[in-house]
C-alpha cells in the first residue's frame, strides 16, 4: 500500500469549499489532543475559544468589531496574493493608516463631525498606500523582494508610532504615557446600534467584499491580476503590464490595511498607544487564505479568526490558558489550509505497491 | 516458434491503463534482430507509453514482454539497460556546464576510469563515424551534437535493441542523414532499432517494417516500402487525409509587414539576440522562417508581438504604420495578432475556462470590455463560436483550458486569433504535438486566411510544414534571418545547410575553444 498524488483533469470545487472548513475542524481536533497532552481540558478549551463566541450573544459585538479590521486587510492582501505579489506588512501601513487618522483629528483640534472624519478616513486610506510605495518601488525597479521590504517596513513603522505617541502627540493630560489624547467625542465614527461597541467600520466591512467580489470577477483590472497570479507569459501576451500589477495590487493591500488602520482607531480604539499594533496585519494573512483569497470567503474567514481572537480571551479566564493560545490555533489553521491546498489540483489514491515479479536471468 | 527465429522483443497483448484513457489495448508486435522496427501513430497514440514500458519506466497492467523468447518483467531503465535495451529520449538529459565525457561518466551504471572510457568512447566514435569532442562543453554543441552524446551512451553499453524517441525532430536535414548511416550500421551488425516518429518519408527510408498505432490500438504492421507515405498517413489517422486546398494563380499584394534590421539583446544569459532582422511579407503571402530549435525563434515571436519592445519604432510596420515602440495591447489594435508555441500559460491560461481564454487576446478587438467590466456574456458566444467554426473538442465555452487535448487546445488557439481578422498573424509551432488531423485543419485555416489578404508569418521547426504551407521562406541561425527564397524554387540542401549555420561547420565552431577543459586530469 503506498499513497499516491494523481492529478485531477479539473481543478475541484468540492475541495476548495471543503478543505478551509476541514482546516478549522481538524485544527480544534488537534487543539483538544495537544491541550489534553498538556494537562489543560483540551475540549473546554476549544470550547471556549471556537464556540463559546459565537453562542453567546453578548460576545458577538466584540466579534464584528475585531472582524472588520481583518476582513478589510484580507480583502487588499487577497489582490495582491492572487497577483502572486506577497504584501507581508500589512500590519505597517495599517500603524500608518490610523497614524495619518490621528494626525487629522489632531491638526483638526477641536472640530468634528462628519467631514472630519471622512478626512480622517481618507488619510487612513493614504497613509497605508504611502507606505506600500516603497515595496512597490523597489520591486519594480530594483527587483527587490516584496517580502523583506514590505516586512522591513513594519518595524519601521513601529518606531514611527513610538516617536510619535511619546513625543509631539503625546497627551498632555496622559501622565506622561506614550498614547495620543482620546479622540473627540465627535471625531468618532458613529455607532450602528446605540449601546453596543458596532460602528461604522463594521457596516464598511459588511460592504466591501461585495465590492471586491464584483472588481475581481467582473472588471478588466481583476481578470489582469488573476492571469498575472496564474500565468505571467500569458499575461504579458494578453498585454498586461506585469509592474503595473505589482504597483496596484500593493497599494490596494496598503489602501486597505491603512483604511481598516483609521477605522479601528476612530471606531474603537479612539487613542493611539503603544499597544495599537495588535497583529492584525499578520492574521489577516491568514484570514486570506482560509477566505481561498476569494472577498467572500474573506468575510467569513474574518468572522472565525474574530472569533478565535475573542475566545481566546474567554478561555484565558475560564480554563487559565494564555491569550497568547488563540495565536496557536490561528498558525495551525493557516498550516493545514495550505497544507490541504493540494487536494484542489490532485487527488489522494491509496494503491497497491506493484507486484515485483522475479526477473529471470536473461541478458548477460 | 516453427521455422522463424525467435524474435529479439516480443510484446503480447500489452495493457496499459491511465485515469480515463486506455493508453495501450491489446498492443502485440514483435522486432527481429538487425530490424530496424518504425512505431508510428499521432501524438496520443500510445508510442511513448508503449517504448516506457519496454525500457522499463512504467509497467503494464496486462500482457507479456518476451526477450529472446524469455517472458521478462522490466522493473527499471537500470534493469533494461542490463538486458542490452538503450533508449534516446527526444528531450535529452545533459548537464550544460560539464564536458561530453562527463555527462557519459554520469549517464553510466559502472564506474569506469574517466581515461578508460575516453578510449571506449573514441572507439565507439571511431566504429560509427560519429564526430564528437569529449572535451567539449555540452552548452556549446549543437542540438545534432547533444543527441549524438545520447547516442553514444547508449552504444557503449553494446544495445541489443535502441530505441529512439522522435530523433529527427531537431535535426537540420544534413544531419538526419548523418543519423541514419550509424542507424543502418547498428542494424546490419545485428542490433535492433525501434523508431518512433510521425515523418512518414523518414520511415519509409529507413525502416523495414513499421507499427502503426491509432488510439492506443495496434491498426497494421506493414511494410513501408510497398506502402506510401498517404496510405500509412491514413492508417495513422483512420480516415481520409485532406490535402491543403490553395487557391490556383494565388497572387500576392502589396507590401503588408515590413521588418527591418529588427535588433534585440537576449532576455537572459542563454537566449538569443536578434541581429539585423530584416524580411517583408506582402497581402495573402505565407511566409515560413525554419530553422533549429533555439536560434531565436522565441525572441522574433516576442519581438512582432510586442510582448518586448524595440528601441527603434520603424524596424516593424505593418501599412506603413511604426509598431516597434507599441505594446502588445496596441500591436492587436493595430491588426497583429500572434500564437506563441508554447500553448500552456503563454498562449492561454490552463486552469481559466475558454470564455476567460478568449478574453485575453480578444477583449479588445471584439469589444468584449464595456466601462472596464467584462461582457462575460460576449466572451461566451465568442468562444462557442471558434469552439464550433474550429470544431474543437469541449464541452463548452466553461471548459477550462488545460482539460483540453494538445492538439484541441491548439486549435481553439488558432481559431480564438483567425476569426478576429487580423492583418498580420505569427504563429510559431503551429502544429506542434498536434495529430494529423488537427494539422490539417489548422493548415487550411491558415491559407483561407492569407487567402483573405491577411500577411502571415509561420514560424517552424518542420520543414515539410512549411515547404508546403508557405509562399516564402527564410532560415533563422543564431538570431540572424536569412535572405528569402520562394518555396517553388527553394533547395532542400541549401535550406539545410542555412539552418546548420555555424554549428554544420566543425573549423568554425572549433576555434571557439581552442583550450579543452581538462577536467578529470586531477
Amino acid at each position: 500500500m503506498r499513497i499516491k498524488l494523481e492529478k485531477r483533469p479539473e481543478p475541484s470545487t468540492l475541495m476548495a469549499f471543503a478543505t478551509p472548513i476541514a482546516s478549522v475542524l481538524l485544527t480544534m481536533a488537534i487543539g483538544v489532543v495537544v491541550f489534553d497532552a498538556l494537562g489543560i481540558k483540551g475540549e473546554k478549551a476549544v470550547i471556549d475559544i471556537f464556540l463559546t463566541p459565537l453562542l453567546s450573544s453578548y460576545k458577538w459585538q466584540d466579534v464584528a468589531v475585531k472582524a472588520a479590521p481583518l476582513i478589510i486587510i484580507a480583502l487588499g492582501l487577497s489582490v495582491g496574493n492572487r497577483a502572486q505579489v506577497w504584501n507581508i506588512g500589512a500590519e505597517g501601513q495599517y500603524v500608518i493608516g490610523a497614524l495619518a487618522a490621528a494626525g487629522v483629528g489632531i491638526a483638526a483640534g477641536g472640530a468634528g463631525g462628519g467631514i472630519i472624519i471622512t478626512l480622517m478616513i481618507l488619510a487612513g486610506i493614504l497613509g497605508g498606500t504611502f507606505w506600500a510605495v516603497f515595496p512597490a518601488f523597489l520591486k519594480t525597479r530594483l527587483n527587490v523582494n516584496e517580502i523583506l521590504t514590505s516586512l522591513m517596513l513594519t518595524y519601521v513603522a513601529l518606531q514611527v508610532l513610538g516617536y510619535l505617541v511619546g513625543g509631539p502627540w503625546k497627551d498632555p493630560n496622559g501622565r506622561n504615557f506614550p498614547a495620543t489624547a482620546p479622540l473627540h467625542a465627535d471625531q468618532t465614527l458613529p455607532i450602528l446600534f446605540p449601546g453596543t461597541t458596532v460602528h461604522l467600520g463594521v457596516a464598511i466591512a459588511l460592504v466591501l467584499p461585495f465590492v471586491f467580489w464584483l472588481i475581481m470577477s467582473r472588471s478588466v483590472f481583476g481578470f489582469q491580476i488573476r492571469v498575472v497570479g496564474s500565468a505571467p507569459d500569458a499575461a504579458r501576451h494578453g498585454g498586461f503590464d506585469a509592474k503595473q500589477t505589482i504597483w496596484l495590487s500593493l497599494l490596494i493591500g496598503g489602501a486597505m490595511a491603512g483604511l481598516a488602520g483609521a477605522l479601528e482607531f476612530a471606531g474603537a480604539l479612539k487613542a493611539i498607544n503603544l499597544g495599537f499594533p495588535s497583529g492584525y496585519g499578520f492574521t489577516a494573512i491568514i484570514v486570506s487564505f482560509l477566505g481561498r483569497l476569494n472577498p467572500i470567503g474573506c468575510l467569513i474567514a474574518g468572522i472565525v479568526l474574530a472569533v478565535t481572537y475573542v475566545g481566546g480571551q474567554v478561555a484565558q479566564t475560564t480554563v487559565h490558558i494564555p491569550n497568547s493560545t488563540a495565536g496557536i490555533f490561528q498558525a495551525m489553521m493557516l498550516f493545514f489550509i495550505l497544507a490541504s491546498d493540494i487536494l484542489i489540483r490532485y487527488r489522494v489514491r491509496f494503491v497497491g505497491s506493484p507486484k515485483l515479479a522475479p526477473m529471470p536471468a536473461a541478458g548477460e | 516458434m516453427g521455422t522463424e527465429a525467435t524474435a529479439r522483443l516480443e510484446l503480447k497483448s500489452i495493457t496499459k491503463r491511465f485515469p480515463g484513457v486506455l493508453a495501450n489495448d491489446q498492443v502485440s508486435f514483435s522486432v527481429q534482430p538487425g530490424e530496424i522496427h518504425a512505431l508510428l501513430g499521432e501524438n496520443g497514440a500510445g508510442k511513448s507509453t508503449l517504448v516506457k514500458m519496454i525500457y522499463g519506466i512504467m509497467q503494464p497492467d496486462g500482457g507479456e514482454i518476451r526477450w529472446n523468447g524469455e517472458r521478462i518483467v522490466v522493473a527499471h531503465p537500470k534493469a533494461a539497460r542490463k538486458l542490452g535495451i538503450g533508449m534516446v529520449f527526444q528531450h535529452f538529459s545533459l548537464f550544460e556546464a560539464m564536458t561530453v565525457l562527463e555527462n557519459i561518466a554520469l549517464g553510466m551504471d559502472a564506474k569506469i576510469p574517466a581515461r578508460e572510457l575516453e578510449a571506449r568512447i573514441k572507439e565507439v566514435m571511431t566504429q560509427y563515424g560519429l564526430k564528437l569532442e569529449p572535451h567539449r562543453i555540452v552548452s556549446t554543441l549543437s542540438v545534432g551534437e547533444r543527441q549524438r552524446i545520447e547516442i553514444v551512451r547508449a552504444l557503449l553499453l553494446n544495445p541489443k535493441l535502441l530505441i529512439m524517441d522522435e530523433p529527427t525532430s531537431v535535426l537540420t536535414p544534413q544531419e538526419v542523414e548523418q543519423l541514419f548511416v550509424v542507424l543502418r550500421q547498428l542494424a546490419s551488425e545485428g542490433c535492433s532499432i525501434l523508431y518512433i516518429s510521425h515523418k512518414l518519408h523518414e520511415i519509409k527510408a529507413l525502416c523495414h517494417t513499421a507499427t502503426i498505432l491509432r488510439g492506443g490500438k495496434l491498426v497494421d504492421t506493414c511494410n513501408p516500402s510497398v506502402e506510401t507515405s498517404r496510405s500509412m498517413a491514413e492508417k495513422m489517422i483512420g480516415g481520409n487525409l485532406k490535402t491543403i486546398e490553395k487557391a490556383e494563380g494565388r497572387t500576392v499584394g502589396r507590401e503588408k509587414l515590413i521588418v527591418n534590421r529588427l535588433n534585440m539583446p537576449a532576455r537572459s544569459h542563454f537566449g538569443v539576440s536578434l541581429k539585423d532582422i530584416t524580411f517583408t511579407v506582402r497581402e495573402g503571402e505565407i511566409f515560413g522562417i525554419a530553422g533549429v530549435a533555439g536560434n531565436g525563434q522565441n525572441a522574433l515571436l516576442l519581438a512582432l508581438s510586442g510582448e518586448t519592445l524595440t528601441d527603434d519604432p520603424g524596424a516593424i510596420t505593418v501599412d506603413g504604420a511604426q509598431l516597434g515602440r507599441l505594446t502588445a495591447k496596441q500591436r492587436r489594435l493595430a491588426g497583429v495578432s500572434s500564437v506563441p508555441e508554447e500553448r500552456n500559460g503563454h498562449a492561454a491560461v490552463p486552469e481559466f475556462t475558454l470564455a476567460d481564454n478568449s478574453v485575453l487576446t480578444a477583449r479588445d478587438r471584439l469589444g468584449m470590455v464595456k466601462g472596464g467590466l467584462i461582457d462575460h456574456k460576449a466572451a461566451r458566444t465568442y468562444a462557442g463560436e471558434v469552439i464550433s467554426t474550429f470544431a474543437v473538442k469541449a464541452l463548452g465555452p466553461g471548459s477550462t483550458a488545460g482539460s483540453l487535448s494538445g492538439g484541441n487546445l491548439q486549435k481553439y488557439i488558432m481559431g480564438r486569433e483567425i476569426m478576429q481578422n487580423p492583418a498580420v498573424l505569427v504563429v510559431s509551432q503551429p502544429t506542434w504535438g498536434v495529430d494529423a488531423g488537427a494539422a490539417a485543419a489548422i493548415h487550411q485555416a491558415l491559407v483561407d486566411l492569407a487567402a483573405a489578404g491577411s500577411a502571415i508569418v509561420v514560424i517552424s521547426q518542420d520543414l515539410d510544414e512549411l515547404l508546403s504551407l508557405c509562399d516564402t521562406l527564410a532560415v533563422i541561425n543564431e538570431g540572424r534571418l536569412s535572405p528569402s527564397m520562394k518555396v517553388a524554387d527553394a533547395d532542400i540542401e541549401e535550406i539545410g545547410l542555412l539552418m546548420g549555420g555555424v554549428h554544420g561547420d566543425p573549423a568554425a565552431t572549433a576555434n571557439l575553444h581552442p583550450e579543452p577543459v581538462h577536467a578529470h586530469q586531477a
